[in-house]
């Protein structure tokens, strides 16, 4: 997971010319045209179970294993409301700053399709269980990209609905093979207003919903998996003028091609406007076919602010969702931690935005701060440039970071204690696979070259501590002894 | 009355007793759980020109009679119910048994599940014999309209009828059972079971009563689940109770009501009402009789009825009043409004893909779903489903579907006032007149009829409200006649109180009085 955020190391700064121009076009000039992005977001509701029915949710499971009678439409049956996935759906709404409708509808979205199974989807149409939040997001700007821009988008309402299932089109056989796993898995339509202007403050958006998603737990947020889908609404015009016409920009599956794709569409659309064309909405949605109704087999759904306005005979009951508990229960949402970690360790903003932005990475800091004695503040170049970069060159995930927190920490130490320059250290840190082999050994070897014997020993403690002990010391002195001549 | 049943159950006529009664003649071992059920078998046979019946579940039933017995034996004894054969509307889900609801897109269709209510009696140790025979999808007034033929009416047979039809020998002129829940009226009012249930969306359960002769409850909506019935419309739809006397119906109202987690639209019924009395007492009873219920085309007959009705309750010490219900004359409209609406988005599902009729045509998907449709539904469904579409377009979605919930309200608030301005039960017709012969009923469309015959029994669908149909005297054809009463939202013990006050003392008749030896 993570490995979508935008890049801070200077080996991913790939952006190209577009790109460039298009960022500074962000911070542009009144008189040229501007592109206006809206986003149109699916969060797939981490629960056991899916929003109407029992049955379970769960992912790479064999075609059509996770599928009740009422997901597959079966005549007679009722939906069944799950608590998990209204209490998702509103703290969620909480997290970002949302007003909660007290009572909220069900309503049946009518269309033909082969993953469709009762003809309709259980949605909100009327009236959604959350509107008007907002969502704070940073993006690291500046010419050396190390400046905090802090933006807000418009939260425009958040609600339930349920997933469709998946189909699989065998054109060689003329068939379409269905699996219905998904049907009915419950998701939160998060509609963001067009407060973005291009690619870059989609993607930091995005991003940031991710880490909030994934923070409350009420979504894993993975783009590549399908537990977070982002269409984006994207249009120009002149600042001040009306906006231009929509198009949409669809099935996107990581934020990185999300920022190119809607880059690419804004320049697609300033330069057919610049030509004399039109910009032509082609991928008209199923709204003006389709016809809406309540959902009669669901009564209103009602969310009660605290226990005292639950009515009496209510009180206690399984379905009952209380706001009051529920606030109190948000975990701590990441624009606090990153507050905490400036005001803990003294860092700079930028540097917690990345500690918070990359999956992982805040443990892994913190984990280095415990085992040494060296300020937090001289330690986060460390982490987030040279570590962060080579990861990111060698495309891997903090997760598979192969030098430890206590390594980098060992490593650091050495530098500091002036036994390696820092050339060594972060050609240590630059993660080359013959030093993977051995972490520490080059470190060592120079210090050892330097005639320092208490060194010998220190490697010799930490092969074995890699070897898990089960090397022959003697050898490994003399093999030691022999590289480091 | 009671007389002749008891005179009728020496004669060894187990299949026209009671619930009650036949329960109590298994209980004091006068005849056994099996050999009942292989009488009612028996006669299903034997009536089979009625179809009544689209599937007999006869070796299911001799089976679940068999372990009745065994539990008879052992003194194991689940209730009331226990062994008493019982039919099921074939629009109610029975697990592994052919649910077609007279369509031909479920012909083969065999449920994994059994609808709530028909667990909840066979839990009880009921037996059941079959599923009945219906309007296609429960869309008509007549039972005349699905895919396995239409049903006769018992009465057709039985010789108040067949003398006023001169004795004719002919078949032509039988007359309608009413529906759509016919098959259920027929198979009870036929003697082959104790009780059936139907559905009610419209009157699709008192219809058929009324014409049928039997006792026809549509429940409080919400108060019997629904899951497992296959829907008509949603917000209307209500499982109906067809048996012999209203205290029976209290009975199986009992087993059957209450709260399902599957039925997010179901309550626990509130405590503080009444519950079923036979010695209600009429002197604390308030009688409105809405004067826009004269409607058009109420035959002498039923108007007779009624009066007659109105004067018993009098006598006896009610207050009888007349009442408005204003919005009366709207509710045919805006029940066909909702009613289609909720039609074709119900029916939106059955495309041939997970279950039910697939057609062969396999051009596209698109095709596939349209060819199997049209195979699949009868002219009355195809029907509805397009002017449900057409009610459902976002231009014209205020003006037709959401005028029509508003409309309803106000029904539903007509209801409201006339019962806080102190009036306990309504009484109406059931139906216009006497069940109309197969050969009249056919000469006006589907629609038509269901607009004719509806009128009395919708608007309580509208408003949620129970009611129920008695029956109360033969016709001068020799064909029964219904008569109605309607109460507030879950006083249906009250309402059923009264319907056995006036089931005591009306004196109808039962079939088997008249009962033709050999057919």
């Amino acid at each position: 997971p993570g490995r979508d955020a935008p890049a801070q190391s200077r080996s991913n700064r790939t952006f190209s010319m577009l790109e460039y121009v298009l960022a500074c076009l962000c911070r542009s000039r009144p008189h040229e045209l501007v592109g206006v992005v809206g986003l149109e977001i699916h969060a797939q509701i981490q629960s056991n179970t899916k929003l109407f029915s029992g049955s379970k949710v769960g992912f790479s499971a064999p075609p059509n294993s996770l599928v009740s009678f009422f997901d597959a439409s079966l005549p007679g049956t009722l939906p069944v409301l799950n608590r998990r996935c209204v209490e998702a759906a509103v703290m969620t709404a909480l997290a970002l700053n949302c007003t909660i409708n007290k009572k909220s509808f069900f309503d049946r979205k009518h269309y033909f399709y082969a993953d469709l199974p009762a003809g309709y989807q259980i949605t909100q149409q009327r009236r959604a269980v959350a509107v008007d939040g907002q969502l704070a997001y940073s993006l690291l700007g500046g010419r050396k990209r190390n400046q905090i821009q802090s933006r807000t988008v418009r939260i425009k309402q958040i609600q339930l609905e349920q997933d469709s299932g998946k189909s699989l089109h065998d054109d060689q056989r003329s068939q379409t093979l269905i699996d219905l796993n998904r049907a009915g898995v419950g998701l939160m339509e998060l509609v963001m207003e067009p407060d973005m202007s291009c690619g870059e403050q989609a993607a930091a958006a995005v991003r940031e919903l991710q880490l909030v998603l994934q923070a409350l737990g009420t979504c894993q947020g993975n783009m590549s998996e399908g537990q977070l889908r982002v269409d984006a609404n994207v249009s120009v015009h002149r600042p001040g003028e009306e906006l231009g016409v929509r198009t949409e920009v669809k099935n996107i599956n990581s934020a990185r091609f999300l920022s190119r794709a809607i880059d690419y569409e804004i320049q697609r659309q300033i330069e057919a406007l610049g030509r004399g064309e039109a910009v032509l909405n082609e991928t008209r949605t199923y709204d003006s076919k389709s016809g809406f109704m309540p959902e009669p087999n669901l009564p209103p759904l009602v969310v009660y602010e605290d226990r005292g306005s639950v009515p009496a005979g209510l009180l206690g009951a399984e379905g009952v969702v209380v706001l009051e508990g529920l606030r109190e229960g948000l975990p701590e949402l990441p624009s606090v931690k990153r507050a905490r970690l400036v005001r803990s360790y003294g860092l700079l903003p930028e540097h917690s935005f990345t500690l918070v932005n990359e999956d992982g990475l805040m443990e892994y800091f913190e984990a280095v701060v415990k085992e040494t004695r060296k300020e937090p503040r001289k330690l986060i170049g460390w982490v987030t440039n040279e570590l962060l970069g080579h990861l990111k060159h060698h495309n891997l995930s903090v997760s598979k970071c192969p030098v430890s927190p206590s390594a980098l920490a060992e490593l650091l130490e050495l530098q500091e204690a002036g036994h390696i320059s820092s050339t060594v250290a972060k050609q240590v840190a630059s993660l080359s696979p013959s030093v993977c082999d051995s972490v520490s050994l080059s470190v060592s070897v120079r210090a050892l070259q330097e005639g320092n014997k208490k060194v010998l020993n220190r490697l010799m403690g930490l092969v074995q501590k890699e070897t898990k002990g089960r090397a022959d010391p003697v050898l490994v002195r003399s093999l030691l002894e022999e590289k480091t001549s | 009355m009671p007389g002749n049943r008891w005179a009728l159950r020496y004669c060894g006529n187990m299949l026209s007793l009671t619930i009650k009664e036949v329960s109590l003649a298994l209980r004091e071992g006068k005849i056994s759980p099996l050999e009942l059920c292989r009488k009612c078998l028996k006669r299903i046979k034997k009536t089979q020109h009625l179809n009544a019946y689209i599937t007999v579940t006869e070796e299911l039933a001799l089976k679940q009679a068999e372990e009745a017995e065994s539990r008879l034996l052992q003194g194991v004894y689940q209730g009331i119910l226990d062994g008493i054969p019982f039919a099921v509307k074939d629009n109610f889900c029975t697990e592994n048994i052919r649910t077609t609801c007279a369509s031909r897109m479920l012909k083969d269709f065999l449920p994994p599940y059994n609808a709530t209510v028909v667990q909840k009696l066979l839990d009880q140790g009921a037996v059941l014999v079959g599923k009945t025979n219906m309007d296609e999808f429960a869309m008509g007034s007549g039972s005349t309209d699905g895919v396995f033929g239409p049903v006769r009416n018992p009465w057709s047979y039985a010789a108040p009828y067949r003398e006023q039809s001169g004795g004719a020998e002919d078949d032509s002129e039988w007359v309608i059972t009413g529906g759509s829940s016919g098959g259920s009226g027929a198979a009870v009012t036929s003697l082959t079971s104790f009780l059936a249930l139907g559905s009610d969306t419209g009157g699709s359960t008192r219809n058929p009563g009324a014409l049928c002769g039997a006792v026809a409850l549509k429940p409080t909506y919400g108060l019997l689940s629904r899951h497992g019935l296959i829907p008509l419309v949603n917000s209307m739809d209500v499982p109906g109770i067809v048996t012999r006397s209203t205290s029976d119906a209290a009975i199986v109202l009992e087993v059957l009501q209450g709260r399902d987690l599957k039925d997010s639209t179901t309550v626990q019924s509130p405590t503080s009402h009444a519950g079923f009395s036979e010695d209600f007492d009429v002197r604390n009873l308030c009688v409105g009789i809405p004067k826009e219920y004269h409607a058009p085309g109420l035959s002498q007959e039923t108007l007779a009825q009624w009066s007659r009705l109105a004067d018993l309750l009098e006598g006896a010490g009610a207050r009888v009043r007349e009442v408005s219900l204003p919005h009366t004359q709207h509710s045919i409209v805006c029940y066909h409004v909702l009613c289609c609406a909720e039609v074709a988005s119900n029916m939106a599902r059955f495309d041939g893909l997970e279950y039910g009729h697939r057609s062969t045509e396999d051009s596209s998907t698109d095709a596939m779903y349209a060819a199997s449709r049209h195979e699949g539904f009868n002219a009355v469904v195809r029907g509805r489903i397009l002017s449900g579409n057409f009610f459902l377009l976002q231009q014209n979605y205020e003006r037709y579907f959401l005028k029509a919930q508003q409309v309803r309200r106000l029904i539903a608030e007509d209801f409201e006032h006339a019962f806080s301005a102190g009036v306990d039960v309504l009484l109406t017709p059931t139906t216009l007149s006497d069940a109309a012969s197969y050969s009249h009923f056919i000469q006006a469309d589907n629609r038509t009829r269901s607009t004719q015959e509806d009128v009395f029994t919708q608007p309580a669908n509208l408003a949620g409200l129970p009611a129920v149909s008695v029956p109360t005297a033969l016709s001068s054809r020799g064909l029964p006649i219904g008569l109605q009463l309607i109460g507030p939202a879950f006083q249906d013990g009250m309402l059923l109180s009264v319907a056995h006050w006036i089931e005591q003392r009306v004196g109808f008749p039962s079939i088997s009085n008249y009962e033709v030896p050999n057919k």
